[in-house]
């Protein structure tokens, strides 16, 4: 008998694109988890809503391109997409924004660019952008968390505010927002910018209920949810752990800095860490392996620009958070930073000395 | 008829071959900037064809005394002396239209379009023909401004001719038309991104039918050569 001789590499990964994509859906599971106990079914119903759309889109998209439909369809990239705009958008957002974002997603920045692996721009954080310069009133929407609010907000209400705008018991959106003491309420990267803007400093601006005992009541369990499952893919060699390192780390000295030159002004490192979208935008979107830089040291350098873009935005931009933003940015400058960080051919010989 | 083959290749140059908005990508930076609405794209896209049509017989009549080496600075002194004109024109006649386009009226100077139109065609064709030409590309740069402006008017704010008075006189207020109402304006469509998508698909609605022109002609049938590889060793 032959043995049957095949050429290097022996040692295959037997892993596809769908089973990736299924590991990083499962581990957004804690923060969409946390999510859910701290404001309600509202993202749950968004990112049904957003999947709903996306195979729709994808389908329509792919049979218009003659492409194979079932192996890209279900290859759960566009599922995962649709996930991450989900969680993004606002609770209590009308149905059409999760609706339309993620048509603009999947059409505009993934199926036209040419689909899977040739998108420049994460599609998800696209689609958030869009919707957040065009929508500035539906996407400002965010709720307090349910213990804070002075309405019962179960399924049917969510649902029917996402639907009609207003509960079955005919309180409007405005309405829910309102707060225990009688304040609208925003998220806490909101409430410090805009405490700061009047001139409070940020240990008075801390003593608002939204902050909690931490960084911000439900904020902060959504960010160790989505830490947690960060965690998780780094264990299961999904996403390389020098991306979210190096963007937490940048993110940190930024925050640092800031808060050793004006404590007053400056929230601390941590409140950076757990509140707004930054353990979401570390571990699930800065990790995409399309849009972003491809060799370590290019990985490295791409999300420490990330981390310095979040910080400089959120302390000097006009939105309260900047991930979606930064990431943006980050992809545009990922084929300049690949361009620059490529690594040297195996058994290169150093020039001597 | 050779004058009259000469004057139809101009047309079908200008407002489709050659168009300046969709295949020269010429003159982008007003064509994206102030075509939020109907009213600012015809505003824009006359006042580009005044000066286009002027700016191109001027050139031409005096292109036997330009010399070479300093055309380029003559030709945008032209031009720059008939933008100045609408500018005041616009000012006294059209106050309103005046302000809502702002800086962009009187940056129709920098406008490629028309320094290359100036460069390419009126410097070496005679007075008729150059004039001729300057209206046609004129038409054809305003009727995409007229497609980008009604597109995005009505996807930005469900309407059409919003604020045509300002340029038309207050007859035109009965123009206006709600095309459908919104709760609130789809901004994207508004701002510049929208017009670089939109101008997108409008260059790939533009590609797509001259791909199914191309394919309707008939064929000419082309000769196959054939020969017969003569290769021992293959098996």
């Amino acid at each position: 008998m032959a043995f049957w001789i095949a050429s290097s590499p022996h040692n295959h990964i037997q892993s596809e694109t769908s089973a990736l994509m299924r590991l990083v859906i499962y581990a957004t599971l804690p923060g969409i988890f946390a999510q859910w106990y701290f404001f309600g079914w509202g993202n749950i119903i968004h990112i049904a809503l957003a999947s709903c759309t996306v195979l729709f889109a994808e389908f329509s998209v792919l049979s218009l391109r003659h492409k194979k439909i079932s192996s890209e369809l279900f290859d759960g990239s566009a599922i995962l997409t649709a996930v991450l705009l989900g969680i993004s958008i606002p609770a209590l957002a009308p149905w059409w924004i999760s609706v339309f974002g993620a048509l603009f997603a999947i059409v505009i920045v993934k199926q036209l660019y040419g689909g899977l692996g040739h998108n420049p721009f994460n599609p998800a954080m696209a689609a958030y952008v869009m919707l957040l310069i065009s929508f500035p009133v539906q996407m400002t929407l965010w709720q307090p968390p349910l213990n804070l609010m002075s309405f019962d907000l179960n399924f049917q209400n969510t649902l029917s505010t996402i639907f009609t705008g207003y509960t079955i018991d005919g309180f409007s959106t405005e309405q829910l927002r309102v707060h225990v003491d009688g304040f609208t309420m925003a998220t806490p990267l909101d409430t410090l910018k805009t405490d700061l803007t009047l001139g409070l400093t940020t240990s008075e601006s801390f003593k608002s209920p939204i902050f909690g005992q931490h960084f911000g009541i439900g904020w902060e369990w959504v960010n160790i949810g989505f830490l947690l499952g960060g965690i998780f893919l780094i264990i299961k060699k999904a996403i390389d752990w020098v991306t979210p390192v190096s963007f937490l780390i940048s993110l940190f000295f930024c925050s640092l800095l800031a808060f050793f030159i004006s404590p007053d002004s400056s929230a601390s490192t941590m409140f950076h860490w757990f509140s707004g979208a930054t353990m979401l935008g570390a571990f699930f979107i800065l990790t995409d392996p399309v849009s972003g830089a491809t060799s370590t040291k290019g990985r490295i350098i791409f999300a420490a620009l990330a981390g310095l873009l979040v910080y400089l935005i959120r302390k000097f931009g006009g939105y309260p958070d900047a991930i979606a933003f930064a990431v943006l940015l980050c992809n545009m400058s990922a084929p300049l930073i690949d361009q620059y960080t490529r690594p040297r051919a195996y058994g290169h010989q150093s020039e001597k000395k | 008829m050779k004058i009259n083959d000469e004057f139809k290749e101009i047309i079908w140059q200008g407002l489709w071959k050659n168009n300046p908005g969709l295949v020269q990508l010429l003159g982008l930076c007003p064509l994206l900037a102030v075509t939020s609405t109907i009213t600012n794209a015809l505003g824009l896209g006359l006042a580009t064809l005044l000066v286009l049509v002027c700016s191109n017989t001027t050139v031409s009549a005096v292109r036997q005394w330009v010399p070479k080496e300093v055309r380029i600075p003559i030709f945008v002194l032209i031009i720059a002396a008939f933008v100045s004109c609408v500018q005041l024109l616009m000012n006294a006649f059209a106050h309103g239209l005046y302000q809502s386009l702002g800086i962009f009226l009187p940056l129709i100077v920098t406008n490629c379009a028309i320094i290359g139109r100036a460069e390419a065609y009126a410097s070496k064709n005679p007075i008729k023909q150059a004039s001729f030409d300057g209206l046609m590309m004129g038409i054809g740069f305003s009727l995409v401004l007229l497609t980008l402006g009604t597109i995005r008017e009505v996807l930005g704010q469900g309407t059409l001719f919003d604020g045509a008075h300002l340029l038309l006189g207050d007859w035109a207020l009965v123009l206006r038309i709600e095309v459908f109402q919104f709760d609130s304006q789809f901004l994207l469509a508004i701002l510049p991104p929208g017009a670089f998508i939109v101008m997108g698909f409008l260059i790939a609605a533009k590609n797509a039918i001259d791909d199914k022109l191309t394919q309707q002609q008939p064929k000419t049938e082309q000769q196959n050569i054939e020969r017969v590889r003569v290769n021992f060793d293959a098996q």
